[in-house]
């Protein structure tokens, strides 16, 4: 690109100053509130499920926790209407948890910027007096946002009906996955790396479709990644020859044992206390913000140097 | 001031050439009519133009020397893309507000009296208007935004002869009243003979010819004398197209002035030329037979 000259007095463009970003607020909603509407939509039907069921659940496990004699045949008849009634909808409604952060990435990124090249309307967007880049980066971080707050909320709604169910059933909060992903911060990270996912492959591909497909695969593998090799490397496991540890009946707080060894008559063991659940959390959330950013990032890049 | 500027200017697309080699300068003030068959290199020269595209050679800068692909020069132009894009989903008032949010200037008056006068109700979805009110909302929010440099990609394509004429006058009042330079590419050259007082040829991707109307038509004669002494007088005067009949050939000369500075040869005859004929000639530079070329209003892609 050649260098700037200043033009003579009739040359000199009107406005020096941009365009105000806060002029995009309304842009975005506007654009975009069919999407918003309807992920909140969704959302609130199934936080209402959840709160009904969470209610229900919470009585009934209280319940249970209560009832003295703890063998006698009452108490078991709980135990066992627990089991049947409440562990198989918690554990259907925890996989669709799993899947939700991918899901809601998958309907809210790819549209936002392949609609605009699917339908030839980005010509009328990225000509007017914002600029493309202002464009772009104002509608991924809002709608990021908000993505994110909404799936942050929710999470901790979940985790509140799941808690009695994580509880009855001793799973591990640091090494069981269902329960892991879903409360904290994860959740939200989780889906807001989603999110920018959707975005960014919207813009390569150019359309919506193939772009959802493609982030559907893109998500399952770095979330495979991330729970079978990644998560074990977090640094904040301990090695110890305390077996006493190890002994106690599975519960939320059991430690998640990574690997075995000997050395000589010693036995040791690598494992991740429950106690560094929100280590293991800032990690994890912190290195999927640092990839949102930077695939949000690259996205704003692409529409930079895309030639129409 | 020219309103773009362009130098050597080059667009390739892989190893296909959209545009090469191009430099012209079109002035303030006009309606400059970029016309040129389809695959010519005319939505590739608009797109350059207004920063959609990145040159892959040479420089094209706007509105006396600023930059395309400044941000900044997006404040003083406006551009109505092909099939005019709108966001169908949209209403016509929803469409006002976010050009509105989009731009520092915006004339929200003008543009709602506007579509009041064509009869184009705020409240209806964009995406269920005709197609003619559909390039009239996008030419109203293209001048709301009060550009200096208009730049409009084959508008006219889409529109039955009633809708192109209100459109036309349309783009032609508000060059009258606000000064608006416009650039518009075509096909078809009936809808701008009366009107482009600039016009710039391309085909096959290269600038055949650039100028101002009047001037080039008095450049240009058309010269009809006996066949057999077509290829002397070919060799002669160096003419832009030769076209032979039966018993005749039609010389089209370029004179390099005004025109009748070269006497006319004896036993030819000179004729003024229209521009249709002219651009033609320009888009079919070499001999032809005669049958090949009648008159028409459309042009055809003669270079595939």
């Amino acid at each position: 690109m050649s260098v700037l000259t200043l033009p003579a007095q009739p040359g000199q463009a009107t406005a020096t100053l941009p365009v105000p970003w806060q002029r995009m607020l309304w842009v975005t909603w506007r654009q975009h509130r069919g999407m918003l509407i309807g992920l909140t939509s969704v959302l609130a039907a199934v936080a209402v499920f959840l709160l009904i069921a969470g209610l229900d659940v919470h009585h009934a496990y209280s319940a249970l926790t209560a009832c003295r004699p703890v063998d006698s045949n009452a108490c078991a008849a709980l135990n066992s209407h627990f089991n049947n009634a409440y562990w198989p909808m918690g554990n259907t409604v925890g996989i669709f948890m799993n899947l939700a952060p991918v899901l809601i990435g998958m309907f809210t990124g790819p549209a936002v910027l392949a609609r605009e090249l699917e339908t030839g309307t980005f010509r009328y967007a990225w000509t007017q007096g914002i600029g493309r880049v202002r464009w772009t980066i104002a509608k991924l971080t809002l709608l990021a946002v908000v993505i994110t707050i909404l799936a942050w909320a929710f999470s901790q709604l979940f985790s509140w009906f799941f808690d009695p169910i994580m509880d009855f059933e001793g799973m591990s909060i640091v090494a069981s996955k269902g329960v892991f992903d879903t409360r904290g911060i994860d959740f939200a990270a989780w889906t807001l790396v989603a999110f920018a996912i959707g975005a960014c492959l919207g813009m390569l591909i150019r359309r919506i479709i193939p772009a959802m497909a493609a982030t559907l695969g893109v998500y399952l593998a770095l979330d495979l990644l991330s729970w079978l090799v990644l998560r074990e490397d977090y640094p904040v496991a301990i090695d110890t020859t305390n077996a006493s540890l190890f002994n106690g009946p599975s519960t939320p707080s059991s430690p998640w044992v990574l690997r075995t060894w000997t050395v000589g008559h010693t036995n040791w063991w690598r494992y991740i206390p429950a106690s560094r659940f929100w280590p293991m959390q800032f990690i994890e959330s912190g290195w999927l913000l640092v990839l949102a950013i930077a695939l949000i990032a690259a996205t704003v890049w692409l529409v930079r140097r895309r030639a129409a | 001031m020219n309103v773009i500027e362009t130098r050597e200017l080059g667009k390739s697309y892989g190893k296909t050439w959209a545009l090469r080699d191009c430099t012209l300068a079109v002035p303030e003030g006009r309606l400059a009519a970029l016309v040129g068959p389809n695959g010519a290199g005319k939505s590739t020269l608009m797109n350059l133009a207004v920063g959609l595209a990145v040159p892959t050679t040479g420089t094209v800068t706007l509105l006396g020397g600023i930059s395309a692909t400044s941000p900044a020069v997006l404040h003083d132009i406006a551009f109505m893309a092909q099939d005019a894009p709108v966001y169908r989903n949209l209403s016509v008032a929803d469409m006002l507000h976010l050009t509105k949010n989009l731009n520092w200037k915006f004339d929200y008056a003008q543009a709602k009296a506007r579509l009041a006068d064509l009869g184009i109700p705020l409240k209806k979805k964009t995406g269920k208007l005709s197609g003619g009110q559909q390039a009239q909302v996008a030419l109203t929010l293209a001048l709301a935004r009060r550009p200096r440099l208009l730049v409009l990609d084959e508008p006219l394509a889409a529109l039955d002869p009633l809708a192109r004429q209100d459109f036309m006058a349309t783009v032609m009042t508000a060059m009258a009243d606000d000064g608006v330079s416009v650039l518009l590419s075509s096909h078809a050259l009936a809808d701008l003979e009366r009107v482009a007082d600039f016009v710039v040829v391309l085909g096959n991707g290269e600038l055949r010819i650039a100028g101002d109307t009047d001037e080039l038509l008095a450049e240009h004669l058309l010269l009809t004398g006996p066949a057999a002494d077509a290829d002397r007088m070919a060799g002669l005067l160096e003419p832009v197209q030769v076209k032979r009949a039966e018993a005749q050939a039609h010389l089209l000369v370029r004179t390099g002035g005004v025109a009748g500075e070269k006497p006319v040869p004896p036993g030819w005859e000179a004729h003024p030329v229209g521009l249709e004929e002219l651009v033609l000639a320009y888009l079919r530079p070499t001999n032809i037979k005669s049958s090949a070329a009648g008159s028409r209003t459309e042009l055809t892609d003669v270079n595939r």
